[in-house]
């Protein structure tokens, strides 16, 4: 079993096309695929975002970090939300993907799988605390 | 009849694999595995639905999906895989019924209805028409997969069978799938299969969900069933693997599919046992492949977010108000290690009251064996000792490894190392797997 991440990725092509939608139909569309994915128990975790309009970004390409409000102008694409899956290979979460509720140019779903612990050596200090952090944050949602 | 699936198929059905080409033998045969696992559930369900022969329906399923895996890496995948699996699999079931109707006009029948929309004109690879949409009544679907559950996991099967058969058209596992999991061979999965099948038919098992009166003890061994994946998962009863992960974390998959499909509190302590145990995985075994026991394990690489998914399904379980059962019991204690520190940090006395609790919705010799365990580390060795002693004095577990590890374990702390190295060698003569009898043996080689 694996943890992937499903990213919706899409132009501004396909975000203007996105906000022509009947939003009470894509609320029920993304509803149906969301529950498809709990009935079949891989739904992991999953969240979409608002308008990157409403965002910042916070760029390094220079000595000091640089903030510009809103989208970046160069921005090619957008990320507009994730679903992660647990799944038992990259072609399954490929098979979920290709049954999400999206259409049109410029709309795209990246499939990256999630690292876990065994990616990392376990004997890093830093590695340690990270653990220790997890364990204080489901502590604190207890 | 012709089995040309494919070849006449026009080329906008074929989708170019990754490298822009089709053909790719392995890389189609894994997304043939991914679309199965999938749509197993949905296809063999729709499919035995339609002809009320839950046999015949895994047959022709089967068949469908031997014809993808020789299909597929030759023609590319097709654009919408799960209805080329169905109008293949309802094809070979009209085949079936053709060829049965020779001999009885209920099947003739039966092969007209299901012919009726033109599903016979096209090819197995051919786009699915409206008589496909009419296979997959969204409001059935979900009836459908708990009915194949209530069935792969009926009394009248074998416990071998039930869990073959769950992993088969349930879980969309290969008979080489299930067969690598439980260190059998492979003809011996398939005959577990095709055996379970007929017994269905002989029992003349209907394909529904059972009536409201039965539901309670056909859900429990559904329950059971998952519960024995699990465990065989968990802990390997043969071989030299500690545990076999994949076999677990199915398990708990098919407890997730069973919470939304029969919501009971049951099915929520079991989803919560399971989680809550899985949790653990990562800081059982050591980088060589050894079992780490629970004193040792380094808490800090317990899967946080799997405990939290426990302690969510046992609050449901709990939330219902007629108190928990065994499953949800068992899920409660194992939520007492996960939230603490350590073991000497654990609510040992809030865990021998949950064994108390779990004795008497469920009596047996493994859980007063674990109350004694949980009454030593809550009063001390000597206490546990006595509990052990009664277990031993009434003959129960006797042939079982457990009850001399234990007892070895408790002779140890109370300083009593010749009868404590005496129990530890006797378990390890009498338990099964490689990687536990190390663990035994070492231990008393330590005192």
């Amino acid at each position: 079993m694996a943890k992937y991440m499903l990213i919706m990725r899409s132009t501004d092509e396909g975000q203007a096309a996105y906000e022509e939608m009947d939003f009470a139909k894509v609320i029920e569309d993304m509803g149906r695929y969301n529950e498809s994915m709990m009935n079949a128990g891989v739904l992991a975790a999953g969240e979409g975002l608002s308008d990157a309009s409403e965002g910042a970004v916070v760029d390094f390409s220079s000595d000091t970090p640089v903030v510009t409000d809103g989208p970046y102008g160069e921005t090619k694409e957008l990320f507009n939300g994730f679903w992660i899956v647990d799944v038992a290979s990259k072609e399954e979460a490929i098979e979920w993907a290709k049954r999400a509720p999206l259409s049109g140019a410029g709309t795209k779903l990246e499939v990256r799988r999630v690292n876990g612990p065994e990616d990392f050596p376990q004997d890093n200090e830093w590695m340690q605390k990270e653990e220790g952090w997890r364990e204080q944050q489901a502590q604190r949602a207890q | 009849m012709a089995r040309a699936a494919g070849a006449a198929r026009p080329v906008s059905d074929v989708v170019p694999d990754g490298e822009g080409r089709t053909g790719d033998g392995a890389a189609s045969r894994r997304v043939v595995e991914a679309v199965w696992r999938i749509e197993s559930s949905r296809i063999v369900g729709a499919l035995a639905r339609y002809t009320n022969d839950f046999a015949l329906a895994e047959d022709v399923a089967s068949e469908a999906l031997a014809e993808a895996l020789v299909a597929w890496p030759r023609d590319g995948v097709p654009r919408d895989p799960t209805a080329w699996l169905l109008a293949t699999g309802r094809r070979r079931a009209i085949d079936a019924f053709r060829r049965r109707s020779g001999r009885d006009e209920r099947y003739a029948a039966l092969a007209r209805d299901l012919g009726e929309g033109g599903v016979v004109t096209g090819g197995p690879g051919s786009a699915p028409g409206p008589a496909d949409d009419l296979l997959w009544d969204p409001d059935r679907i979900d009836d459908d997969r708990l009915a194949l559950l209530f069935v792969a996991c009926h009394p009248v099967l074998s416990k071998e069978a039930r869990v073959a058969l769950t992993l088969r058209v349930v879980g969309g596992l290969s008979s080489e799938e299930i067969a690598r999991a439980f260190l059998v061979p492979v003809p011996t999965v398939q005959a577990r299969i095709t055996r379970a099948k007929k017994t269905l038919a002989a029992a003349r098992v209907p394909f529904e969900v059972p009536a409201a009166e039965d539901r309670a003890e056909r859900l429990g061994s559904v329950l059971n069933v998952l519960y024995l994946i699990f465990s065989e998962g968990s802990t390997a009863t043969a071989g030299d693997d500690w545990m076999r992960p994949d076999l677990a974390y199915e398990a708990v998959r098919l407890a997730r599919v069973l919470t939304r499909l029969a919501p009971e509190p049951e099915t929520f302590g079991l989803l919560a046992l399971l989680e809550l145990t899985a949790a653990r995985f990562p800081a059982r075994t050591s980088p060589d492949g050894e079992p780490v026991l629970l004193e040792r394990q380094d808490r800090r690489r317990w899967d946080r977010s799997a405990i939290r998914r426990g302690r969510d399904a046992l609050a449901q379980a709990v939330a219902v108000g007629r108190g928990l059962g065994p499953y949800g019991l068992q899920a409660a204690i194992a939520e007492q290690h996960d939230v603490a520190r350590s073991v000497p940090e654990t609510d040992w006395e809030r865990i021998v009251v949950l064994y108390e609790a779990l004795g008497r919705v469920a009596p047996s010799p493994v859980v007063e064996l674990n109350r004694a365990v949980a009454v030593s580390m809550a009063a001390g060795p000597a206490a546990g000792l006595d509990l052990v002693d009664d277990l031993v004095a009434r003959e129960v577990l006797s042939g079982s490894y457990l009850l001399p590890s234990v007892r070895g374990e408790l002779l140890a702390r109370l300083g009593r190392n010749d009868e404590a190295r005496g129990e530890l060698e006797l378990a390890a003569r009498l338990c099964g797997n490689a990687r536990e009898r190390g663990v035994l043996e070492a231990k008393a080689a330590a005192l």
